[in-house]
């Protein structure tokens, strides 16, 4: 871990991880364009938002629901879409028992209305053409969210950056954004660069699958990684424990905390 | 601007006087953090503040311990819209460590291993509303909670409450620490919905 020395105030101790946000956060009202399943257990929501000042790849915002005696329920959603447009994509998984998420995932219509308030977060994004280092993406679930984000913003600007993702999931039901994740992995852009993908299956693999099941180990993770000898950019998002044991093992592997960014959804550690 | 939202009703009926708005009560404890979490050994750790003149008032964990850990027993409230109540800490108050530190500047920038910082003014770490936290639930503070020692000031959304503490740095004006940079509102009064800026 670092254990430099305490900064002087006015530069502070993290100045190379900060990053102003660009686009002001604010409460928007969203419209339900589209509501599609996306893997067994969580929808796609296509959302029109005519004041959306865009975001960054890798950025949330928060859902607002309000019942009709004045009780409200706020839960944080990433943003699967990047970049100054007003439509916004997000996909959620259902927690079972969970307040919020059922609702979003069965209860939700086209043309229902829904309070947003974002873009949210600077720091756990990805901005194309600001460094060359490689970057790893490594999701749990659905934190694969904000990683496709990036992913697709990479794909789209062609960013020449080296772009990998491990991504582990139950079974080939559970994959969100299978199509586009199998196409931004399959097309190279004109300048060639592609997004390298490697899935863990934790529960079931395709029948096709060589490759063993469970849940995802140091061992995989050092073969199936950018090595920390690159020293890639790394961000690391799903269940809290996902997140808290991979960030471990990075740091036992040599990348440097600095170079490691982590988005935690949820679940005790 | 709120408006009903169709078909939602939510499960928890009755509203709580002891949450603040946009806040919802749970049992479990989330963790909310920017990078890996640091491993700090309590045999190397060290507390500091430093004042204007540049001196530096240090503790190590020994010398820390033995200004006295008080009970307390207070409600958190994570900007992420989740909120424990009648939560037992143990740590050392705040005032103790200030006994013998002259400054003249209002406000602290609080440092952490790892490298985050946070902003508060003093006046929100004095007079019995914050303390350095080494044990909550009768449990030593876990590494991912911010362990072995985390600033607590519970008035405050808990980013506030900066996790690994290590140093507070006297200002003589606010700053924005690094959470507050991303988009964190400078103070973060939950009673006033001070999320972001
Ligand atoms: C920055 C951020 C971004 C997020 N992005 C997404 C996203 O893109 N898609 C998405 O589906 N979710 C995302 N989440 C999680 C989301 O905010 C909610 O926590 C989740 O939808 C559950 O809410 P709920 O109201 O249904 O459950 P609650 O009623 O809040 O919780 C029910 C029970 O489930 C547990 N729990 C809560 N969240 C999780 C979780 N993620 N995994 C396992 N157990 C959990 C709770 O501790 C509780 O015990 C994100 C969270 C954060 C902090």
């Amino acid at each position: 871990m670092t254990q430099g020395a305490l900064t002087d105030p006015a530069t502070g101790g993290a100045e190379a991880r900060l990053a102003r946000p660009q686009r002001r956060a604010a409460w928007h009202v969203a419209r339900v364009t589209e509501v599609r399943p996306e893997t067994a257990s969580a929808v796609r929501l296509v959302l029109d938002v005519p004041t959306w000042p865009g975001n960054d790849a890798g950025a949330h915002l928060d859902v607002r629901l309000t019942a009709p005696d004045g009780y409200q329920a706020t839960r944080s959603y990433s943003v699967a879409s990047a970049g100054d447009g007003t439509q916004v994509v997000l996909a959620v998984d259902e927690v079972p028992d969970g307040e919020v998420s059922p609702f979003l995932v069965h209860d939700l219509r086209p043309g229902d209305q829904l309070e947003l308030h974002g873009p949210l977060g600077a720091f756990f994004v990805w901005r194309p053409g600001r460094d060359t280092r490689p970057v790893q993406l490594i999701a749990g679930g659905s934190g694969v969210v904000p990683l496709y984000a990036m992913a697709s913003l990479h794909g789209a600007a062609s960013d020449p950056t080296a772009f990998r993702l491990l991504y582990s999931v139950r079974t080939p039901q559970d994959v969100f954004f299978a199509d586009e994740l199998a196409s931004l992995s399959g097309a190279a852009t004109h300048d060639g660069s592609t997004l390298g993908l490697d899935l863990v299956w934790t529960r079931r693999a395709p029948d096709s699958s060589p490759d063993a099941v469970g849940r995802l180990t140091r061992q995989t993770l050092a073969a199936r990684t950018i090595p920390a000898a690159d020293r890639p950019l790394v961000y690391v998002c799903g269940p809290t424990g996902f997140v808290e044991a991979i960030a471990g093992w990075l740091q036992e592997a040599g990348h440097d905390a600095a170079d490691i960014r982590t988005e935690r959804f949820g679940g005790t550690p | 601007m709120s408006f009903i939202t169709r078909g939602f009703s939510g499960h928890r009926r009755e509203p709580d006087p002891q949450l603040p708005p946009g806040q919802t009560l749970v049992h479990d404890w989330p963790v909310l953090s920017a990078g890996p979490t640091p491993r700090v050994d309590t045999a190397t750790w060290e507390l500091v503040i430093r004042d204007e003149t540049g001196a530096d008032h240090r503790w190590d964990w020994d010398g820390l311990l033995a200004l006295g850990v008080e009970d307390v027993t207070v409600d958190i409230h994570c900007v992420t819209h989740w909120s424990k109540l009648g939560m037992e800490w143990r740590g050392v108050s705040v005032d103790k460590l200030f006994e013998d530190v002259e400054s003249e500047h209002e406000f602290v920038m609080a440092h952490s291993y790892g490298g985050d910082t946070t902003n508060v003014p003093l006046e929100d770490l004095l007079d019995g509303k914050a303390w350095i936290a080494v044990e909550a639930d009768g449990e030593p503070l876990t590494p991912e909670h911010g362990g072995p020692a985390r600033l607590l000031v519970p008035h405050l959304y808990f980013w506030k409450s900066a996790k690994w503490v290590r140093g507070l740095v006297m200002m003589p004006d606010d700053e924005p620490g690094f959470w507050e940079q991303n988009g964190y509102h400078l103070h973060g009064d939950p009673w006033r919905e001070e999320r972001y800026w």
